[in-house]
C-alpha cells in the first residue's frame, strides 16, 4: 500500500504508511527477541509509541505523550493471548494508539471493525457473497471474511472501534475467537484459527452513556487500560492552542492575539473541575457530571475566538469564553449548577486576576433561566 | 570474603537481606552476635525470645527525664537484624548492640522532641529523620533507605551511595536497583557471597565519597569498631558476626588504633536513658506517616519473606481473595493473566523478577479495569497492611505511661479508683492543664475523666467526673504506639482520626477537641481534612449541622488565640457552600425533610451570625430571600426564611405583609399555607401583637379556611400557638376576639399600643418608682433640681416625659 490512492494522494496516510523509515530503521535496529509474526519487539514497539533515539542516530518521533507505564502495559498485552481494550474519555488518542499498536506489531492496521448500534456478526465474523452462494452454494469461495477472520487466519493484529456501541449480542460472538482462538463456520463444517500473532485491540470510551455494556464474560478476556487526560496544565494548554490554531485556519478565523490567557484559564477551569482540587492542590472540589475533555476546551476557545472576532473587538476576553464553560460545565440543570455556583464563589472569587472572569461569569450565571433558585 | 569476623552489610527491612543473614549465621555459625542499635538495649534484647513478642516490635530509647526526647528501632518479622537476634537467641548466642549509645545521640542539643519522636510533620527537616530512628535508616543508612538523601541537620550535600550505584547500572530509581540485584535474588549457593559483593561495592563507593556527607557517623563507626574489638578479643576472630548498614561495613573493615577512635568518642554529651520494647505497626513503617522507618511497603517486603516460593503467584492469590473478600468478581483465570502479564512486563523492562511495580500494573489491567480505584484498597490493606505488634508484659514501661505518670504529679491529679468530681477554673494555669490533659486522654481512648454537664457553669468553668480504673493502665499501654508523651500521643491519634473520619460531624467534633485539648500542631490536619471532606458533601444538611460547632471553636480559637484563622477560613468556606447550596437542597423535600431543614437553617443563621463576618452575612441573607420567593421550597421553609430576615430587619413590614398575603391567598391549598405560618410564627408569636396587619391576614385567612379543609390545618395551627408564651397568647387571643379588622396600622399610625390605654396612666407608673429606685440605687431626689418637699419621686429613667425634669412628673399624688 501507498500513500497515494490512484495516483492522488490521500488525506490521512496509515501509519505504517507514514512512518514507514522509522518501522524500518526500528527493525534494523532491534535485536531482541520477537514473539512470533511481529514486526518488532516489544521494546521496539513501545519505543515507536514513545519516542527515542537509535544507536545508529535515527529520531524516533513520539506518537502518544504520556505514562511509560501505560504503553508497557499494552504492549505486553498484546503478546500475551489477552485481548487488550482501550479504555478514555473522548479525545485522548485511544484510537490513534491503537492504529500504531497495530501498525508496530503487524505491519498493517488496516484490519478494522467500526463499531456501531448497526454493527452486524457478519462484520465480526464473516458474510456471504450472495451470488456465489446461489450460484455454488456454501462454499470457501461464496464466504467474504470480516478483517477478524482474517487477521485470525494471517496472525496479524485486529482492531474494533468503539466496542461498547456494538449490540450486546454481537459484541459476544467475540468471546470464542478470544478465548477457544477459533470461528467456527458451521456451514462449511469448518473453522479458521487464530495462528500465533493474533490478537486484537478494542477501543470504547468509558464516559457515554447509552452504550452497551461488556459483559463479564467479555471483559474477562480483555487487560483494560484506561488513557488518561493530560498529565499537566502545560501539557494541555499546549494541545490546547495547538488544536485551536489549525482549527482556526480552517474555519478562516483570525489568529486571536493574547488568547493564550484565556486559553490558560480555559484549560485551569477544566482541570481543575475534572480534577476535583484546585491546581494548588489546596482546596478540594466538588466534579460536575460531563466530561469536561481537552477536546471541550478546544470547543468553548474556539466559539470564544469566534465571538471575539465577529461580536467583540478580536481580541479573546473573559466574557467570550465564560458562557461558554458554563455551558460545558452544567450538564445536569441541578447539581452542576451549585458545583459551578461553589466553584465561583470559593475559588474564582478570591483569586488574583480572575476578577473579570468572575464578573463575567456571574453575568452568564445570571442569564441561565434556570439558575440556582435565580 | 577475607578472614576475620563476618561482618553482614545489609539494607534496613529488607527481606532477601534477611533470607541471606539466616543463610549466613547457618553457615559460620558464630559464637557472638553484633546488631547495629543502642547498645543500652542490650538489657531487654533477651525480651525479643518472649512468646509474647510479636513483631513489628520497635526498641524506644528515650531521655528519662523527658520522655519526649526518644528514638526509635523499629523491627519488621522480615528486617534483617530481627532474623539475625532471634537466630542468636534461639541459639543461645549472645546479642550486642554496638551502635553510639542513645545516651549521646539523644544529647544532640539540636534535637526538638517532634523530630525526636518523629511526629513532625515533615520527616526531612531537621534530623528528625536520623539518629537512632530505624536501625540506622536515619542519616546515614543508605542501604537502609534509598531515599535517605534527606538533608541531615542543615547539611546541604549528602550523596545516596544507593543513587550512585543505581546510576552507574541505569536504574532511575535506586530503590528498585537494590531490590533487582540482592532482595530479588534466590538463595546462591555461597551464602557469603552477597555480603561480599555489597561490601565491595560499598568500599568502592565510600573510597570516592568518603562519609559521604554524613555528620554523626564517624563517631558511630568508632563506637562500633571498639564494640568489634572487644567482641574479638573475648570470642576470637572468625567467631564474631555483624550485623549492619552495608554503608558502614567498609568503615569497620578499617585498621584503626583504639586511641584514635576513643578521641572521637570524647566528649560527647550525654543524657541518661531507658531502653524498652514497643508495639509498632505496619503502618507506621510506612513511610508516608512521617515516623520515617523508612519502607513504604511493609506488606509486600513481609510478603516476599514469607513466601520464598512462588512469590509472584501467592501475591497474586492473595489479591485475588482481598478482592473476593470486598465483593469483586475475581477468578482464577484472572490471577493466571495477572501473574502472566506481570512476569511478561517484567521480562520487557528487564528485570530479573516482577517486582511491586509490574505486580500493580498487571493486576489494574486485569482485575481492576485499568481503574486506580480498587487499587488503592489493596495499597492499603495489603501494601501497607494493618500488622499490629505485641509486646509481652515484661518489657519495661512505656514512655507514655511514664509520662503520665509525671504530668499527674506535677499537675497533683492523682488517680483515684474511686468516682469524684473535679471542678475547673480554666483560667489559672494549673486547672487549664489538667483540662488539656483530660481531654487529650479522652482523645487516646484513656477515658480517665467524662465532663459533667449541667449546672450553669460558665466558659471559663469545667465540671469533670474522674474515676481510674485498673484497666485504664492496659489502654495506656497501648495508646504507647502513639507517642512517647500525651501531647505527642494524642497529636497523632488525631491526625489518624482525622484521616479515617468519614462524616463532617466527625471531623469537627476532632477540631473541637483538639482545641479544647490545646493541640495546636494536629489542628491543621485535621482541619484540611475538614476543608476537604467540606469541599465534597453536598448534602447541605451536614454541611449546615457541622456548622455550630465549628464556629464555636473559632470563637473559642479566638478567644485563646490559637488556630483561629485556619478555622475561620473553614467556617468561612463552609458557610459560603451552605449558602450556595441552601435553594436546591429545599425542592422536593416532604414534611420531615422540610423540618429537619428548618432546624438546620436555624443553626446555620445563629451560626452565621456569630462568624461576623459582612460580606458573608449578606449571602446568607441573600440565599434566604432567594428561599422565601422559590415555589420548590416547601411552604415552611418559606415562612421560616422570611421571619428570620424580617427579625434581622432584612424584609421591610411591607414586604412581609405582601408575602404573607400572598402565602395566605385563597389560591394556596390551606394545608400549604397553614405550613408557612408555621415557619414564619416559629420565632414567637409577639409580632402578630405588634402589627395588627399582619394579624388581621392571618385572622382572615382562618376565617376563610373551608370547612372540610379546617380539620387538616388545625394540628399545624395548634402547634404554631402553643408554642407562644402564655402572655403572647392570650394577647393575640383577645386582640383576635376584638376584631383585628377595627385596626389597620402599625403602632405608630395608631399611637397607641394594642391592649393598652391611649395615654399612659401616670398615677398607676408611679407607683412603681419606689421599687426601681432601690433596685437602681439613685438617690431618693436628684441634687440638681428642686425636690418636691411633697413626693420624692422626682426624676427617672422610667418616665418619658422626664426629659426637663422640672416639674414632678407624679405631681398629682
Amino acid at each position: 500500500m501507498s500513500a497515494e490512492a490512484n495516483g492522488k494522494a490521500v488525506l490521512r496516510a496509515h501509519a505504517e504508511d507514514a512512518f514507514a523509515d522509522e518501522l524500518k530503521a526500528l527493525a534494523a535496529a532491534d535485536d531482541r527477541p520477537r514473539p512470533e509474526r511481529w514486526q518488532l519487539s516489544p521494546w521496539a514497539v513501545a519505543t515507536y509509541l514513545l519516542g527515542g533515539t537509535l544507536p545508529d542516530g535515527t529520531v524516533i518521533t513520539p506518537k502518544y505523550v504520556g505514562p511509560r507505564r501505560i504503553v508497557e502495559v499494552a504492549v505486553t498485552t498484546l503478546a500475551t493471548d489477552r485481548a487488550l481494550l482501550l479504555l478514555g474519555v473522548p479525545g485522548t488518542a485511544k484510537t490513534w494508539v491503537s492504529e500504531h499498536l497495530a501498525a508496530a506489531v503487524s505491519g498493517d492496521s488496516t484490519l478494522l471493525v467500526q463499531g456501531t448500534a448497526g454493527t452486524s456478526e457478519e462484520a465480526v465474523r464473516y458474510g456471504w457473497n450472495y451470488a456465489q452462494l446461489l450460484a455454488k452454494g456454501p462454499s470457501h469461495e461464496a464466504m467474504v471474511p470480516s478483517p477478524v477472520m482474517r487477521a485470525m487466519s494471517d496472525g496479524m493484529i485486529a482492531r474494533v472501534e468503539e466496542l461498547t456501541r456494538i449490540p450486546a449480542d454481537v459484541q459476544d460472538t467475540l468471546i470464542t475467537i478470544l478465548s477457544e482462538k477459533t470461528l467456527p463456520v458451521p456451514e462449511l463444517a469448518d473453522e479458521v484459527q487464530a495462528v500465533s500473532g493474533f490478537n486484537l485491540i478494542a477501543t470504547a470510551n468509558d464516559r457515554d452513556k447509552g452504550v452497551n455494556e461488556l459483559s463479564s464474560a467479555l471483559r474477562r478476556r480483555f487487560n483494560t487500560v484506561v488513557l488518561p487526560l493530560p498529565a499537566t496544565a502545560e501539557a494541555e494548554v499546549e494541545i490546547v492552542s495547538r488544536r485551536v490554531d489549525q482549527l482556526g485556519r480552517s474555519l478562516r478565523l483570525p489568529p486571536a492575539p493574547d488568547g493564550i490567557d484565556e486559553i490558560r484559564r480555559v484549560v485551569t477551569v477544566f482541570r481543575e473541575l475534572r480534577n476535583g482540587a484546585t491546581s494548588d492542590g489546596r482546596t478540594k472540589l466538588k466534579s460536575p457530571s460531563g466530561t469536561l475533555s481537552t477536546a471541550e476546551a478546544i470547543s468553548v476557545v474556539t466559539n470564544g475566538i469566534a465571538l471575539a472576532t465577529h461580536f467583540g473587538d478580536g481580541v479573546l476576553r473573559a466574557a467570550d469564553v465564560a458562557a461558554g464553560i458554563q455551558g460545558a460545565v452544567i450538564r445536569d440543570p441541578a447539581a452542576d449548577a451549585v458545583v459551578w455556583q461553589e466553584y465561583l464563589e470559593t475559588v474564582v472569587r478570591e483569586r488574583d486576576g480572575w476578577k473579570d472572569f468572575y464578573r463575567a461569569a456571574r453575568e452568564a450565571a445570571s442569564d441561565r433561566p434556570h439558575g440556582v433558585g435565580a | 570474603m577475607t578472614a576475620g569476623p563476618l561482618l553482614l552489610g545489609i539494607r534496613h527491612h529488607g527481606p532477601g537481606s534477611a533470607r541471606a543473614v539466616r543463610a549466613a549465621l547457618e553457615a559460620r555459625r558464630p559464637s557472638v552476635l553484633l546488631v547495629e542499635g543502642p547498645p543500652e538495649a542490650d538489657a531487654v534484647v533477651e525480651l525479643a525470645a518472649d512468646k509474647g513478642m510479636v513483631p513489628p516490635v520497635a526498641l524506644v530509647a528515650h531521655a528519662t527525664q523527658e520522655t519526649g526526647r526518644a528514638a526509635f528501632w523499629p523491627l519488621a518479622s522480615f528486617s534483617p537484624e530481627w532474623i539475625a537476634i532471634r537466630w542468636a537467641l534461639d541459639n543461645r548466642v549472645p546479642v550486642r548492640f554496638i551502635d553510639l549509645p542513645a545516651a549521646h545521640t539523644l544529647a544532640e542539643p539540636d534535637r526538638t522532641e517532634d523530630e525526636a519522636t518523629g511526629t513532625a510533620p515533615e520527616p526531612a527537616p531537621g534530623d528528625g529523620e536520623g539518629d537512632g530512628e530505624g536501625v540506622g535508616d536515619g542519616d546515614a543508612e543508605q542501604p537502609a533507605v534509598p531515599g535517605a538523601g534527606q538533608p541531615e541537620g542543615g547539611e546541604v550535600l549528602r550523596i545516596d551511595p544507593l543513587a550512585v550505584l543505581a546510576e552507574a547500572a541505569g536504574y532511575d530509581d535506586p530503590e528498585r536497583w537494590w531490590e533487582d540485584v540482592v532482595e530479588h535474588r534466590g538463595d546462591a549457593d555461597d551464602p557469603i557471597a552477597p555480603f561480599t559483593a555489597v561490601e565491595e561495592a560499598m568500599t568502592e563507593l565510600r573510597a570516592a565519597h568518603g562519609d559521604g556527607g554524613h555528620r554523626r557517623d564517624p563517631a558511630r563507626e568508632a563506637h562500633m569498631r571498639l564494640r568489634l574489638r572487644e567482641a574479638r578479643k573475648e570470642f576470637g576472630d572468625e567467631a564474631v558476626a555483624v550485623v549492619c548498614g552495608a554503608w558502614h561495613v567498609p568503615a569497620l573493615r578499617e585498621q584503626r588504633t583504639v586511641t584514635a577512635d576513643r578521641a572521637l568518642l570524647k566528649g560527647l554529651p550525654k543524657v541518661r536513658t531507658e531502653v524498652t520494647w514497643v508495639p509498632w505497626t505496619h503502618r507506621r513503617l510506612g513511610r508516608a506517616s512521617g515516623y520515617g522507618a523508612g519502607i513504604d511497603s511493609p506488606g509486600w517486603y513481609g510478603h516476599l519473606f514469607d513466601s520464598a516460593d512462588r512469590p509472584i503467584a501467592r501475591w497474586m492469590t492473595k489479591i485475588a481473595g482481598l478482592f473476593r473478600d470486598e465483593g469483586r468478581p475475581i477468578s482464577s483465570a484472572h490471577v493466571i493473566e495477572a501473574v502472566r502479564l506481570a512476569e511478561t512486563l517484567a521480562v520487557m523492562r528487564g528485570r530479573p523478577l516482577a517486582g511491586l511495580g509490574e505486580t500493580l500494573d498487571a493486576v489494574r489491567s486485569v482485575m481492576c479495569e485499568g481503574s486506580d480505584v480498587p487499587l488503592a484498597l489493596i495499597q492499603d490493606r495489603l501494601i501497607v497492611g494493618d500488622v499490629l505488634g505485641e509486646v509481652p508484659d515484661a518489657a519495661p514501661a512505656v514512655p507514655l505511661q511514664r509520662d503520665l505518670t509525671a504530668l499527674q504529679r506535677s499537675l497533683r491529679l492523682k488517680p483515684e479508683a474511686g468516682e469524684r468530681e473535679l471542678d475547673l477554673d480554666l483560667r489559672k494555669e494549673n486547672d487549664a492543664a489538667r483540662s488539656r490533659l483530660l481531654y487529650r486522654l479522652g482523645m487516646l481512648s484513656v477515658p480517665w475523666g467524662r465532663r459533667a454537664n449541667g449546672s450553669g457553669t460558665g466558659t471559663f468553668r469545667e465540671r469533670w467526673r474522674l474515676e481510674w480504673q485498673p484497666e485504664l493502665a492496659v489502654r495506656v499501654a497501648e495508646a504507647g504506639v502513639w507517642g512517647t508523651t500525651v501531647e505527642h500521643a494524642a497529636g497523632a491519634r488525631a491526625r489518624s482520626d482525622a484521616a479515617e473520619a468519614t462524616t463532617l460531624a466527625e471531623l469537627t467534633t476532632l477540631a473541637e477537641s483538639c482545641l479544647l485539648a490545646g493541640l495546636d500542631e494536629a489542628l491543621p490536619e485535621v482541619m484540611r481534612a475538614l476543608a476537604d471532606r467540606a469541599a465534597l458533601d453536598s448534602d447541605v444538611g451536614r454541611l449546615a449541622a457541622a456548622l455550630p460547632a465549628l464556629v464555636r471553636s473559632v470563637r473559642y480559637g479566638d478567644v485563646r488565640a490559637t488556630g483561629g484563622a485556619a478555622l475561620r477560613r473553614v467556617a468561612e468556606g463552609l458557610a459560603e457552600r451552605v449558602c450556595v447550596g441552601l435553594a436546591p437542597a429545599s425542592s422536593g423535600l416532604d414534611a420531615a425533610g422540610a423540618a429537619e431543614l428548618r432546624g438546620h437553617i436555624e443553626s446555620a443563621h445563629s451560626a452565621i451570625g456569630l462568624l461576623d463576618d459582612e460580606e458573608l452575612r449578606g449571602r446568607w441573607r441573600a440565599a434566604l430571600r432567594r428561599l422565601t420567593e422559590r415555589q420548590a421550597t416547601p411552604a415552611l421553609l418559606r415562612g421560616r426564611a422570611a421571619r428570620l430576615l424580617l427579625d434581622e430587619g432584612e424584609l421591610p413590614e411591607e414586604d412581609a405583609e405582601r408575602l404573607m398575603g400572598l402565602e395566605l391567598s385563597p389560591g394556596n391549598p390551606p394545608a400549604q399555607a397553614a405550613g408557612w405560618v408555621e415557619g414564619f410564627l416559629a420565632g414567637g408569636g409577639l409580632l402578630l401583637v405588634h402589627d395588627e396587619r399582619l394579624l388581621g391576614l392571618l385572622d382572615a385567612w382562618l376565617s376563610a379556611v373551608p370547612r372540610d379543609s379546617f380539620e387538616d390545618v388545625l394540628p399545624l395551627l395548634r402547634r404554631t400557638f402553643t408554642a407562644f408564651d402564655s402572655g403572647v397568647r392570650r394577647s393575640v387571643g383577645e386582640l383576635a376576639r376584638r376584631g383585628p379588622g377595627r385596626g389597620t396600622g402599625t403602632v405608630a399610625a395608631r399611637g397607641h399600643f394594642p391592649g393598652f390605654g391611649e395615654e399612659p396612666d401616670t398615677a398607676r407608673a408611679d407607683a412603681v418608682l419606689p421599687v426601681l429606685r432601690l433596685l437602681l440605687g439613685t438617690p431618693p431626689a436628684t441634687p440638681s433640681v428642686t425636690p418636691s418637699p411633697t413626693d420624692r419621686s422626682t426624676t427617672t429613667a422610667s418616665s418619658p416625659a422626664a426629659a426637663p425634669a422640672v416639674a414632678p412628673i407624679g405631681a398629682s399624688s
